[in-house]
């Protein structure tokens, strides 16, 4: 070990100073008996670094070992940059889905752009071409000009950013409640393509390697973004705007293809993003995985401002950065490969024997930890659980008793307003900003249930799907876990795909509070159970905790990213109804269930009630049935029934593709016993609704496989509009009329109201 | 017949247009570096989609200075085809291989969507397999795409017969409603005064495969085939 001394104009180390670094006492206590000694300003700014809840998963790692990763398909699993699973042919595929939460909160544009930026990262670093992304966003009520302001800046950000590296964005989720009044939700999804030989891991072997700082030079942007992401927001947050970093697509294009020209040229060992806690984490994650000691001098570290300390250069957040283990002696072909893409590469460390992370400034040491102590060391918290009382008051709600509306009698106005309510309407605004096409992969884009990628060279494709009802969590954490992973799964499986992998971003409030913990504790049960239900292990994950605003917690919001494979290309069903004549069958059942749906919250302003069941046995059969029928070569489309409930769904089916609108005539009668509201609009789950020519093999195939089905109508021409009879009334209106409502309506919002930047004092931020 | 497609540090679209001629229509394609000042023997040239340069300074403004510029403007002046298609039509502009610019949208929105486009010239080298009104599907993906020009250009393009495609509806009529990005009479492409050199905003490249729900763009690539320049 080597001395370690202050550096001239260190701060004192004061309990004052640790607690600015969000460490506890005991955290502290902590670091002192590793070190035998007071750590010095710059060993404690590493650990705050680390050991924040962003990167230490301190308080979820405990409950996440709980999930199932492996599964016959899984090349990688948790612990490294991307998840990694096969699809067959020698393909495979590597994704990942991240939050980027407290930076879009406050800087939304900048914030989402470098969420996109860093997740791209974490998937070409393993050595996969990325080929989609996807993005789950959530925001307050569209009424407030601060929620219009930060919908519109992310939606912006994801864009400029996806679209100048050239990934073309394909499908996602953007759900408005004002449980996200001032704390929206950004969580960014990457998927990528590699051939299973050319996988790479962020692990640093051999001793004498040379470790590279790669890309762009080091600021003073982004200083404990980490730890800003591991507290609450509130009114001080804004004074913190300058932890949010500032992203360059350009430069990450340039590094793309660089990186992935270094992978395969063979002169590296490893290669890791410089993400959160920069170049801390990175290095010392890197060490940690390969049981070797490191040595990083901050000297050589290229930066772009003068008078830069090893505290700022090791945890400077500036994007765009790569650490890089060559070969020794490979070092002069890794810069001529960087300088082709006009870009650095400067040798800033080297892999060594003596077990210890050591920082250096020139000769002086400045920071030393024994062994991958850092790592290891961190503390894990198990902290109290307990269900909130408010949580047990709305799920105990009767919201069968909820009393109509005068409107209600007709159930077409209600139809009308769900179509138009932001969180169902058409969400094309915002992804027609979004280059879907680019890389000639995107069969089905934005829009559908599910995105389809072909893969060239196969006759394979693969679907992915974001989804996560928050409402259902914050009623019954754990039945909502298990929704979010079989509805995403219905949703690949409704394009074709067998459900394959997950990846999951949890997005929920502070966890030392014992409901929300409770919340996190059962939603991670509740996704536990699906997957292993549907044989979809999680291959990856990420944690956002203290997802809190002055008004206080988000809903819990467990956000499931779903892989699903294809295994023939004439397999992919598209989500809209083709064929006049077919007939329109319902797989699944009604129930008298509103508890949690998407008609209280936007007809009577309501959350309560318990959530819809999931009956896990029944949500797998009913996929076996529906990829028997579609292989089969009997369905014309596939479209899950959810947000909304049933009407909702069949307007989707005749009018979501404007240009091939068609009409339907429905006949619910067979429900007659069950109140109409929740016939129309109950969110049962369980359901999907096909259309085919053959509807008696789709009868056959779903009775063989135990799945309640029956056929509900017929698909008609766009003049005879949407009819459904139900409880003994006929609701009748005019597809272009359903269409007006569901395609208008955001459009209508942005481009007429104003946005403002500005706090609003309704939102209690200031009061 | 040999396809060259130039790779600027920032495009994206060099895959999809090289896919597009070797995939497509099976004919020999290769990518040239733009640091390079070897065309490598290639007949057609394409200046891709994307990025180059990140747009820095404005889309184009950059890339036109790249060694292999050279050889492309010497490749055009001799009358041989340069396809030049999104940020390589802005590319193309600034190099001055066609006049006019393209500015931010009018919706100042970046737009990705399926469009349709009317076939204005049927004539050229570019455009032969069409047929003149013919209404054509096919993405478009910009935020700069906006073509404008002076008057007098703009009469010229029109008198001469040199704009290749407009945004029209699906029924093949023109209004401002079908006008995506707000360009000068809803001009989507436009040939040099040769014939040689065709910029376009919407992306033939990606409508060329049937998986991908259009084959549109498939026609400008068929219309090289059917003879190269004289």
């Amino acid at each position: 070990m080597s001395e370690v001394l202050p550096r001239p104009g260190d701060p004192e180390i004061t309990p004052a100073l640790v607690r600015e670094h969000g460490l506890t006492q005991s955290e502290f206590e902590r670091i002192r008996n590793m070190l035998g000694r007071t750590p010095t300003f710059t060993e404690l700014g590493i650990v705050s670094a680390l050991w924040n809840e962003h990167c230490s998963y301190k308080h979820s790692r405990n409950t996440l070992r709980t999930l199932p990763t492996e599964g016959a398909a899984v090349i990688q699993g948790p612990g490294e940059n991307a998840g990694v699973v096969a699809i067959g042919d020698g393909v495979a595929i590597a994704f990942k889905i991240e939050s980027h939460n407290h930076p879009s909160a406050i800087e939304p544009y900048q914030g989402a752009a470098t969420g996109v930026g860093g997740i791209l990262r974490d998937v070409f670093t393993m050595g996969a071409r990325p080929i989609a992304m996807l993005n789950s966003l959530r925001f307050g009520s569209l009424d407030s000009a601060r929620n219009r302001y930060l919908f519109a800046g992310v939606v912006k950000g994801i864009g400029d950013y996806g679209n100048s590296v050239g990934v073309p964005t394909v499908a996602g989720e953007i759900v408005f409640d004002p449980a996200y009044d001032g704390n929206p939700l950004v969580n960014a999804m990457c998927v990528g393509m590699l051939r299973e030989d050319e996988l790479i891991r962020a692990k640093a072997e051999g001793i004498g390697n040379p470790i590279l700082c790669v890309g762009a030079r080091t600021g003073r942007d982004g200083i404990h973004g980490a730890s800003f992401a591991s507290e609450d927001l509130s009114e001080a947050s804004e004074a913190k705007r300058p932890r949010v970093q500032v992203g360059d697509p350009f430069t990450e294009k340039l590094l793309l293809e660089a990186s992935l020209e270094l992978i395969r040229s063979g002169h590296i060992v490893a290669i890791q993003d410089m993400g959160a806690a920069g170049l801390t984490s990175s290095s010392a994650e890197m060490a940690a995985r390969g049981d070797v000691g490191v040595t990083i001098d901050t000297s050589r570290v290229p930066v772009r401002e003068t008078g830069m300390t090893p505290y700022e250069i090791l945890l400077s957040e500036s994007q765009e950065r790569m650490l890089v283990v060559a070969l020794a002696g490979h070092e002069q072909q890794v810069r001529e490969i960087l300088f082709k893409w006009d870009l650095t590469a400067e040798v800033i460390g080297k892999v060594i024997e003596e077990p210890v992370y050591r920082v250096t400034e020139g000769d002086r040491v400045v920071a030393e930890f024994p062994g991958s102590a850092l790592v290891t060391e961190c503390p894990r918290y198990d902290v109290p659980a307990e269900e909130g009382r408010e949580a047990i008051a709305r799920r105990g709600i009767d919201v069968g008793a909820t009393e109509e509306r005068a409107e209600e009698s007709d159930a077409t106005w209600t139809l009308l307003q769900l179509l138009a309510a932001p969180t169902i309407a058409s969400k094309r605004w915002a992804y027609q900003q979004y280059d879907s096409t680019v890389r000639t992969n995107t069969v089905i884009g934005p829009g559908g249930d599910a995105a389809v990628l072909r893969i060239r060279g196969t006759n394979r494709a693969i679907a992915l799907k974001t989804d996560c009802n928050g409402r259902y969590v914050t009623l019954d954490p754990r039945v909502g876990g298990r929704i979010a992973v079989v509805e995403s799964a219905r949703n690949v499986a409704c394009t074709g795909a067998r459900p394959l992998a997950i990846t999951n971003c949890l997005n929920f409030g502070n966890p030392t509070r014992p409901e929300v913990f409770f919340q996190f504790r059962e939603a991670v049960a509740g996704i536990r159970e699906a997957c292993i239900a549907l044989d979809t292990p999680v291959t990856v994950g990420n944690v956002s905790f203290y997802n809190e605003s002055p008004t206080g917690s988000v809903h819990p919001t467990p956000v499931i990213g779903m892989l699903g494979v294809i295994d023939s290309l004439e397999h992919i069903t598209r989500s809209t109804f083709r064929n006049v004549g077919d007939a329109i069958v319902l797989l699944g059942d009604c129930t008298d269930e509103l508890g949690g749906s998407e008609y209280l919250a936007t007809i009577h302003g309501a959350i309560g009630g318990a959530p819809p069941a999931c009956d896990l046995e029944h949500e797998r059969n009913l996929i076996t049935a529906l990829l028997e029928a579609i292989r089969a070569g009997v369905v014309a489309s596939a479209h899950d029934c959810s947000d909304g409930g049933l009407a909702i769904a069949v307007a989707e089916c005749i009018m979501a593709e404007r240009n091939s609108m068609l009409g339907a005539d429905i006949d619910l009668g067979a429900w007659d016993s069950l109140p109409l509201r929740a016939v129309l609009f109950g969110e049962a789950q369980g359901r999907v609704i096909v259309s085919s020519g053959a509807a008696d093999q789709v009868l056959e195939i779903a009775a063989r496989n135990g799945v309640p089905a029956r056929i509900i109508g017929t698909v008609t021409e766009v003049g005879e509009g949407l009819a459904i009879r139900a409880g003994g009334k006929l609701l009748k209106v005019g597809t272009e009329q359903v269409a007006a409502a569901y395609h208008e309506s955001i459009p209508r919002i942005m481009d007429a109201a104003p946005q403002s930047a500005a706090i609003e004092e309704t939102e209690g931020v200031t009061v | 017949m040999k396809f060259g497609i130039v790779t600027f540090p920032g495009s994206n679209g060099d895959y999809d247009a090289f896919h597009a001629a070797a995939d497509a229509i099976g004919e020999e394609s290769v990518y040239l570096w733009h640091k390079d000042h070897d065309l490598k023997d290639c007949d057609v040239i394409i200046l891709p989609g994307g990025f180059s340069y990140g747009d820095y300074l404005r889309p184009g403004a950059i890339a036109r200075f790249s060694p292999i510029m050279n050889e492309v403007v010497a490749h055009a002046r001799r009358g041989a085809p340069v396809l030049a298609i999104c940020n390589g039509f802005q590319v193309a502009c600034e190099a001055g291989l066609l006049p006019g610019a393209l500015l931010r949208n009018a919706s100042l929105r970046f737009v990705s969507r399926v469009v349709t486009m009317r076939v204005e010239n049927a004539s050229s080298m570019f455009t032969r397999e069409y047929f003149k009104g013919q209404v054509l599907s096919i993405p478009v993906a910009h935020g700069d795409g906006r073509y404008t020009a002076d008057s007098d250009v703009i009469a010229r393009l029109e008198g001469e017969g040199r704009v290749a495609f407009r945004y029209c509806s699906p029924a093949g009529t023109i209004s401002s409603e079908d006008n995506v990005n707000g360009a000068v009479n809803g001009i989507a492409g436009i040939l040099n005064d040769a014939g040689n050199v065709l910029g376009m905003m919407p992306h033939p490249e990606r409508a060329a495969d049937p998986i991908l729900g259009t084959t549109d763009g498939l026609g400008v690539f068929h219309s090289l085939l059917g003879g190269v320049i004289a």
